[in-house]
């Protein structure tokens, strides 16, 4: 249970970074990346996932 | 020529001769009747000019003399414009949210200083984003407290589409953040939802016009508080026919009323190339004339902005010229230190010489008194590298600064944006249909030197250009072709 970023779409806005609750989100490689481990998919945190409500991308924050 | 002063501001896009300059501030800095503050306008107190009148967005007479830059440390934004499209870039692409490389708060102490180094003219340091700089505000707020500590004297500026402002407000008024630029495009949330597919807020996205409800009232929220706090602060809005152009009359009343200081109509910028919704779906911007008629219906409400050049969230120099590309991060040296010299005498020069400017402009508004005839008005624009002078080249213009002369005197209008003509000699006759397409509604052009082949092509088009008036303020040359033009006219007996 976790999400990704589609890198090919990402723009590294950042925007992402400060809204994970879990802190999951780091930058790395010139791009952002979700750590598996840490996403919960802002389960017991809020009712929709935060990486995907804010990125200006369309289907760039998705289910891995 | 001879006025020592030409000589100074022709340098403006050179490496600064420091010894020159000083020398040239020596020589005429004072000499003249009005050094110094008396470029205040009547109607303005004199606390509002003390802080305006570096400000080359926020004073129409500063923009001649005075540079800002941008630094892209705030790329994170919390909601979507229809015009905007922040993930291609383009060196020599011109637009708001635009910027080739992203800085750290650190690389961006380094860029001002290197900056403040080289371009004497810089007085401001503003966050455009390339997001909004008051929702990526970490960011911003190392950026501003590492540079004032540096630079005590910068302005610092700050750009926001207003959603987080409110939040951000009484930090910014702590850290003597004294302008603030909120992009306001409608009070009725029916329209914002043609302009805004979706905002960010409290944890979660809102569409439609529920998102512009929330959207519009915390931007008046937030204006009304940097109001109370006596921050200036100036509304820039986006002119997009059909969706908002009428209802920005209505945006100007509401923001006047709010204690906007500035308000700042800008064009849509929209092609397809750019990737933006409104590009994609062919929702055209403003032509220059419908952009000024606009304007002029505003006239009386909020005080209105006409020298604006959409810059990039990463311009460094005066308005209309960029200068980005000679500061890129590979071209920072690790470690900076701040040299306040070429700050310090330009601003010897531009004391003296802005009096003089206001002289002059008085001097030019009296002889078009004298010579006004009920309703006669012209259009004139100018080829200028700085300074308010008329001293470049028509061939090397990549703008021109329209200027209008009527009963009223001569007032600053806008500017047009060109290709430049000359190509290393060869002129193209494409770029020169493209240049009279841009001069639409325009009778006159002022420039230092032309040659007789554009010159007579423009003639054919019915726009009148001359060097005669090479290096004289744009005031003086205009006040004078103003005479000479209506003079002439049929039915007027010349004096």
């Amino acid at each position: 249970m976790a999400f990704k970023i589609i890198a090919s779409q990402c723009t590294a806005c950042g925007a992402c970074e400060f809204e994970c609750p879990t802190a999951a989100i780091r930058f790395k490689n010139d791009t952002y990346m979700i750590d598996p481990k840490t996403c919960t998919e802002c389960e017991g945190h809020f009712d929709t996932q935060q990486c995907n409500s804010v990125c200006p991308v369309p289907k760039t924050c998705v289910k891995a | 020529m001879g006025q020592p002063f030409t000589i100074s501001l022709d340098s403006l896009l050179d490496p600064v001769d420091f010894d020159a300059m000083r020398e040239t501030a020596a020589a005429g800095g004072c000499s003249s009747s009005s050094c110094g503050s008396s470029a205040r306008p009547e109607d303005m107190d004199a606390d509002v000019w003390e802080r305006i009148k570096d400000h080359p967005c926020y004073s129409e007479e500063a923009h001649h003399y005075f540079a800002r830059m941008h630094v892209a440390v705030a790329p994170a934004c919390n909601i979507q414009c229809n015009y905007c499209n922040r993930k291609y870039d383009c060196a020599n692409e011109s637009r708001p949210g635009v910027v080739s490389e992203k800085l750290t708060p650190d690389q961006a102490r380094r860029k001002v200083i290197a900056v403040a180094n080289e371009v004497p003219q810089l007085s401001v340091l503003g966050i455009a984003g390339p997001g909004d700089a008051c929702y990526d505000w970490k960011k911003s707020q190392a950026t501003f407290s590492a540079i004032a500590k540096d630079i005590p004297d910068i302005k610092l500026c700050i750009s926001t589409n207003g959603l987080s402002l409110p939040d951000r407000v009484d930090q910014l008024a702590d850290m003597n953040v004294d302008h603030v630029t909120i992009t306001i495009n409608m009070v009725d949330p029916e329209i914002g939802a043609k302009i805004y597919p979706w905002i960010y807020f409290r944890n979660r996205r809102w569409t439609g016009v529920e998102a512009s409800q929330i959207l519009h009232e915390r931007q008046m929220l937030g204006l009304e508080m940097l109001t109370a706090r006596g921050v200036l602060t100036k509304i820039n809005s986006v002119m997009i026919p059909g969706i908002n152009d009428e209802h920005l009359i209505e945006v100007n009343r509401w923001v006047k009323q709010r204690g906007a200081f500035l308000h700042n109509v800008m064009p849509l910028i929209s092609d397809p190339a750019h990737g933006t919704h409104f590009g994609l779906t062919g929702q055209r911007g403003p032509s220059a004339m419908e952009l000024k008629a606009l304007q002029d219906r505003l006239e009386g409400g909020a005080k209105l902005m006409r020298h604006c050049r959409q810059c990039r969230a990463d311009a460094v120099g005066l308005l209309g010229e960029d200068r980005g590309q000679e500061f890129t991060l590979d071209q920072l040296p690790e470690a900076v230190d701040y040299d306040p010299a070429k700050r310090t005498a330009y601003r010897e020069i531009v004391a003296g010489e802005r009096g003089d400017h206001v002289a002059a402009r008085k001097a030019a508004a009296a002889a078009i008194q004298e010579n006004a005839a009920e309703g006669q008005s012209m259009l004139v624009a100018v080829a200028t590298k700085g300074g308010g002078r008329v001293n470049e080249h028509f061939g090397h213009a990549k703008e021109f600064q329209i200027y209008e002369a009527s009963s009223k005197g001569v007032v600053f209008v806008g500017h047009r944006k060109v290709e430049a003509y000359c190509m290393g000699g060869f002129g193209e006759d494409a770029t020169l249909d493209a240049v009279i397409a841009a001069l639409e509604g325009v009778r006159h052009v002022l420039c230092a030197k032309i040659g007789d082949c554009p010159k007579d092509m423009l003639e054919a088009a019915g726009i009148e250009a001359s060097d005669a008036y090479a290096y004289e303020y744009a005031e003086t040359a205009i006040g004078a072709l103003y005479a000479q033009t209506f003079a002439r006219a049929p039915g007027r007996a010349v004096a």
